[in-house]
């Protein structure tokens, strides 16, 4: 979808304000779902694209107001009961259901090593044969999804070239919506600065984009 | 940040939120939520409510939250990409392999996983400078560099160094010549960069341990160079 979480090229966010001895989280509540988030995936009712596309989907005037961690909150919550997992009377009361069955948790601490050793690999084993070759000049398809993609705007109708083949990886464009990881080839593609932004930029630079099959046709 | 931005920021805001209504009528005709009631005031309170929730319905155990946060404030951080970067310096052969195959050459120093299942390492020269921007959201590489700063996630980074990434490392310091060439990484996908940055003049004589010392985050995300003495490094 075209949305204000689309940054790149983008004029007016202002300067980048950079933080000394920045600490790792800024308050207790952004730990908690930082760890909530992570914990409540491990049921596997939603994927990490479904997660992203649900921040996505937050109004873009809230989107550019609320800190970072209040739209993991947000997006979570989405998730959590469009899942099933809550309902929106239980999120509002912050109780559970009458007669609601307790369930066990399916990350307990001792899982949590294993967890973060080992994290979700987006790979895939599928044998699926590329669309393109590493040299091949490429351009970024002109797409305009309303949905989740993982193409950002300043490179579509762009030309590139394919940098390296990564192999074969779930995609993110169908598996946000939940039609199916639909495994394809990754590429890094590099396109020239000047190609992107025309004669302001420097023409030797180049900005390299992690791009799937069916992002690119053939130049 | 000074009043004059903030009242600028709050006008922007109010301008976006304007624009914005189509699309937030959508998105609730849709039935995506996101209704009013679901964002009020203080996260503090909706978080505590939330793990109280989920706890009490069996969804999360307490002490898995509680060892995540343990791992990320003070197990896992950019010293692993520090002592990674140190053996390539110190190491040619440990450097070709991270450049050729990251994931196999940073498990052998044990590092890997989590938001970093699929390395690339990128490497810096007198010629090339890369720097690491994620503009969709803020994908970086937990296993070495730990979570990200908030201004790796901010706006202005995310929007600006696929466009003027001159501009921002001007910002952090960092002058770059005309003749260097500028790869901008941008993480669209499940794949996580790490920079390995120069290494100073007059480090000759130092050993694997004190030339990890020297390397700071930022001179891994690409925003930084690292500097002989770690006095004068950013953090």
């Amino acid at each position: 979808m075209n949305g204000v979480h689309d940054m790149g090229g983008m004029h007016g966010m202002g300067p980048v304000q950079h933080e000394k001895n920045e600490p790792v989280f800024h308050a207790r509540w952004e730990a908690r779902v930082f760890a909530l988030n992570r914990a409540v995936g491990a049921w596997g009712k939603w994927s990490i694209d479904a997660s992203r596309h649900a921040k996505e989907l937050i109004p873009p005037a809230e989107y550019l107001r609320i800190p970072y961690y209040e739209k993991f909150l947000v997006g979570m919550t989405e998730l959590l009961v469009k899942s099933g997992l809550v309902t929106r009377a239980e999120v509002e009361s912050g109780k559970p259901a009458r007669g609601s069955k307790k369930a066990s948790p399916p990350l307990t601490a001792d899982k949590v090593p294993l967890l973060v050793a080992t994290g979700v690999p987006a790979s895939r084993n599928t044998p699926v044969a590329p669309k393109f070759r590493v040299g091949q000049r490429i351009r970024a398809r002109n797409i305009n999804p309303t949905g989740h993609t993982r193409l950002p705007r300043y490179a579509r109708a762009k030309l590139g070239t394919v940098e390296r083949d990564h192999g074969v990886f779930v995609f993110p464009d169908t598996n946000a919506h939940f039609l199916g990881e639909n495994p394809q080839h990754v590429y890094s593609v590099r396109f020239a600065a000047r190609e992107l932004w025309g004669e302001q930029a420097s023409p030797q630079d180049a900005v390299y984009v992690n791009l799937w099959d069916d992002h690119l046709e053939p130049a | 940040m000074d009043g004059t931005r903030r009242g600028f920021l709050k006008a922007t805001v109010t301008a976006a939120g304007a624009a914005a209504t189509p699309v937030h009528a959508q998105v609730r005709g849709e039935d995506h939520g996101y209704a009013q009631q679901a964002v009020p005031s203080d996260p503090t309170l909706r978080v505590k409510s939330l793990e109280s929730l989920l706890v009490e319905k069996g969804l999360v155990d307490r002490k898995a939250l509680d060892s995540l946060i343990d791992t990320y404030e003070h197990k896992v951080g950019p010293r692993n990409g520090a002592r990674v970067v140190a053996r390539a310096w110190v190491d040619s052969a440990y450097k070709e392999r991270l450049l050729a195959n990251a994931d196999a050459a940073l498990t052998e120093l044990g590092y890997g996983g989590l938001q970093g299942e699929h390395m690339v390492a990128v490497e810096n020269s007198s010629k090339v400078h890369n720097l690491v921007v994620c503009t969709l959201c803020s994908c970086y590489p937990w296993p070495v560099l730990g979570l990200p700063p908030n201004w790796y996630k901010s706006a202005p980074y995310r929007s600006r160094s696929v466009i003027d990434p001159r501009g921002v490392l001007r910002e952090f310091g960092l002058e770059l010549s005309a003749d260097v060439e500028v790869r901008v990484w941008d993480s669209t996908a499940e794949l996580r960069y790490l920079v390995v940055p120069e290494r100073p003049a007059g480090t000759e004589t130092l050993s694997e341990e004190q030339l990890a010392a020297l390397v700071t985050r930022d001179s891994m995300v690409g925003v930084a160079k690292v500097s002989a003495s770690p006095a004068g490094a950013k953090s």
